[in-house]
């Protein structure tokens, strides 16, 4: 038996854990070099004769080109929406308007590692991320809505609820086919015709969208797909032939749409920025708080506008907190956001990087204290490792703007009055998280609380039964539930 | 001013200067971060390494009314080279038995590295008088054995009598000698996370070496997030303490997949630190032939047939 070795006391512990690269493949996805407009169920050049390159954040490769949609081609999109509103869409039955939805709903299912792939590619967040959450939601949101669509006069009984005309609908970069199915699942549902423009920075999966469009066989017109940046959302805020605009992003260019459409009469919706508090009181389950936390601030490189991004923690078990955080996220994997073992990707531009570093560099300037675990950052492309400041001040500027960036602002309170007090201090009032063994604690403080989600021993959960949006600056009007139909609807 | 009760003697929670802090687990969010950690991708050179350690790391188990002595020096000679046909394949950690085989184990093993767990206080209930319990562990440590896993009373625990619990732990870690205690806590019957958080203070309070999921004859046997709430308790007695509690999770463990998920488990939660047969183990049978079978497949790029891996 001399193969054998001899009995040591002690077995060796070894260096490293290392877990080989895991990555998505690619291939699932076919890129077309080049793409037009989406409008009246055909692909167009766009008569601006624009296009720009869409950039993988990951690589800073350039993924295809993009049409920017200028004030004529925004025209001829809504102008097919509100033919195809007036030409049949409008009368046909809501049974058949669900039969569509059921549609979408099932092919974004089946196709759901290419969109997944495509979301993390173009968008850099990680393929875990856009596999469990993004995805499995947006199908949900068209499932959830498609059993609305004929049953509108039970949701809204006694008012005789009618579709509204054309929407057009603004949505941000951080979850770009999310907020697709947001918007244009309850306004077809509602019996409305859609023109959509996508985040300049992350186009491709609404494009991809279209191909799901044609292969439910919805009627052209139906749904029209304008991208481009800025300059086309604001000529779709401004055409007089849309009937109701719905927009998600930073509260700077919501105030604007806000001001554009006063006097209208177009009806509005603004889902705008948030400075969410996350709240850890003295008696909740401290490694699942951790675990909130975590994903509260670094789910989709904290690109979330209603991230947890203020932790407000009971003085009693601050030191507790900070070092179970701080273990945790040296365990956080920062990189190829196709790797399936990737906890964080890439931030999604050049542009929100510098906005990032920007705000960190104020928060050292200021007296924070900073962390960051040890992490390799990939050479290429535009990456900022989890970050957390301690001794932060409720005045600092890091406390008080929304940095869309994984970076945590911790504060510390006494009592649950104090917490309150602090949690409300802010303009923003989109959502906050409460962390408790007590029941009772978790009503009063939803109660108290001014925001427009609650999440309690939990962070960063999302159902398209639950209505979602903000108070205070943070917007108005509900997304998602039975309340995410009624801005889609006049009543008689 | 009132007089606060005094703890039970000797029962100086490890969690001071502090007021003494059991904490509460959240079954909704420690069930998701298990399934979130199981979806790690570990692959090739990780995965190799993954189920190599799986095997060093392993107690490889009978526990029948069947067992015999011929039964047991099979698995004996099993647990020292488990795969006669690649001499790279490390032996397991131990071999874990009833009481009387001990002797038959000891003797076959001697020298191998290979230890000898057994099974002691009145296996798989713990419904026994004390005196048993302690006496029987007593034995198994004179015949030889390095390890013995008693079960806590869950009778006791469940009708809330923790010193009654702690107190068998102490007495039974006394008559241990030199040989090291994994206490089991068959988490299977004691109901919520909350109260496996508790037992595993308790028994890490009491004096165990290693606390262990499952006797293997209850299901559920040993899960994800069972593990990770005992493992984040001996990361609290860590981090407050400095001292290290190993960590077995037993029954149910079948495939080499599951090994390698709760070893991801393990590395995430505890570190690479904990990554070792002195601070974690298997407890297990059919798991060996299943790591085998992919180290092979591992290393060579093919499946074999089962047949070719010997069932003992």
């Amino acid at each position: 038996m001399t193969e054998i070795e001899k009995r040591q006391d002690r077995s060796p512990v070894p260096s490293a854990f290392d877990y080989a690269p895991a990555p998505e493949s690619r291939d699932v996805v076919a890129l077309e070099d080049r793409y037009g407009l989406f409008i009246g169920g055909e692909w167009v050049e766009p008569k601006s004769g624009d296009y720009q390159p869409t950039i993988s954040p990951a690589t800073e490769e350039s993924l295809a080109e993009v049409a920017y949609g200028g004030p004529e081609d925004v025209g001829l999109a809504v102008e097919s929406a509100r033919e195809a509103f007036e030409n049949g869409w409008s009368d046909i039955a809501p049974s058949e308007r669900a039969k569509y939805l059921y549609r979408i709903a099932r092919i974004l299912q089946e196709r759901s590692r290419e969109f997944a792939v495509l979301e993390s590619l173009d968008g850099g967040k990680p393929i875990r991320e856009s596999r469990d959450v993004d995805l499995p939601l947006s199908a949900a949101h068209f499932f959830y809505y498609a059993g609305w669509a004929d049953k509108l006069e039970y949701a809204f009984p006694n008012r005789k609820p009618k579709p509204l005309g054309v929407a057009g609908q603004i949505i941000p970069w951080n979850f770009p086919l999310l907020m697709l199915s947001w918007k244009i699942a309850p306004a077809l549902a509602a019996g409305n015709t859609v023109v959509l423009k996508p985040a300049e920075s992350t186009p491709l999966t609404a494009l991809l969208f279209c191909d799901v469009v044609r292969q439910a066989e919805l009627p052209p017109g139906v749904v029209n797909i304008v991208t481009g940046d800025g300059r086309a959302g604001a000529e779709l805020v401004k055409d007089s032939r849309v009937d109701k605009v719905a927009f998600t992003g930073s509260t700077e260019v919501g105030k604007e749409i806000q001001r554009a459409v006063a006097g209208t009469g177009k009806k509005l919706t603004l889902e705008l920025g948030g400075k969410a508090a996350n709240i850890i009181f003295d008696d909740a389950p401290l490694d699942q708080a951790v675990e909130g936390i975590i994903n509260g601030i670094y789910f989709n490189q904290g690109h979330v506008c209603c991230a947890g991004s203020r932790l407000l923690v009971q003085e009693s078990i601050y030191e507790q907190v900070i070092a179970k955080l701080k273990r945790r996220m040296g365990t956080l994997r920062v990189g190829d956001p196709l790797d399936k073992n990737t906890d964080i990707g890439a931030i999604n531009s050049k542009q929100q990087l510098e906005k990032i570093k920007e705000l960190v560099a104020a928060g050292e300037e200021e007296g924070a204290e900073i962390f960051q675990p040890p992490c390799r950052l990939p050479e290429k492309g535009w990456w900022f490792a989890p970050t957390v400041f301690t001794n932060v001040a409720q005045s600092y500027r890091i406390a008080q703007e929304e940095i869309f960036g994984p970076v945590l602002s911790v504060l510390t309170f006494r009592t649950p009055d104090e917490a309150v007090e602090k949690a409300n201090n802010t303009p923003y009032g989109l959502s906050a998280g409460v962390w408790t063994e007590k029941g009772s604690r978790i009503l009063s403080m939803s109660q108290r609380l001014r925001a427009g989600v609650i999440w309690a021993n939990t962070y960063n959960r999302f159902d398209p039964a639950s209505p979602f949006g903000g108070y205070k600056e943070s917007g108005f009007g509900r997304e998602g539930g039975r309340h995410g139909l009624e801005p889609y609807l006049r009543f008689e | 001013m009132a007089q606060a009760p005094a703890l039970p003697g000797g029962f100086e929670l490890p969690l001071e200067p502090r007021l003494p802090r059991i904490g509460s687990v959240d079954q909704v969010a420690v069930e998701e971060r298990a399934v979130a950690l199981s979806r790690r991708s570990i692959k090739r050179e990780s995965k190799l390494f993954a189920l190599d350690l799986a095997v060093r790391m392993m107690d490889l188990t009978t526990l029948e009314g069947s067992d015999t002595p011929g039964k047991v020096a099979a698995l004996c000679s099993k647990a020292m080279r488990p795969d006669p046909s690649d001499l790279t394949v490390p032996p397991v950690a131990a071999v874990c038995i009833y009481p009387n085989l001990v002797p038959v184990a000891v003797d076959r093993v001697k020298a191998s590295g290979v230890r000898v767990a057994s099974v002691a206080t009145a296996f798989p209930s713990g419904q026994s008088p004390l005196e048993i319990k302690v006496e029987e562990a007593a034995l198994v440590a004179e015949m030889g054995a390095d390890e013995i896993d008693m079960v806590i009373d869950r009778g006791a625990f469940l009708a809330g009598d923790y010193a009654k619990v702690y107190d068998e732990v102490r007495r039974v870690k006394e008559a241990c000698g030199d040989a090291h205690l994994k206490v089991i806590l068959e988490t299977g019957e004691l109901g919520t996370y909350d109260n496996v958080r508790r037992a595993s203070l308790l028994a890490i309070a009491a004096g165990a070496d290693f606390i262990k999921t499952s006797t293997g004859k209850i299901q559920p046997a040993a899960t994800l997030p069972v593990t990770l709430v005992m493992l984040e308790a001996i990361r609290d007695v860590y981090e407050e303490t400095g001292r290290k509690i190993g960590m077995k999770p037993a029954g149910g463990i079948r495939h080499a997949k599951q090994a390698v998920q709760y070893l991801v488990l393990l590395h995430e939660t505890l570190g690479v630190e904990w990554m070792t047969p002195d601070l974690f183990r298997f407890g297990a049978s059919s798991l060996l032939n299943d790591c085998l079978l992919q180290i092979r497949k591992e290393k060579t790029g093919r499946y074999q047939s089962p047949d070719y891996f010997t069932i003992d």
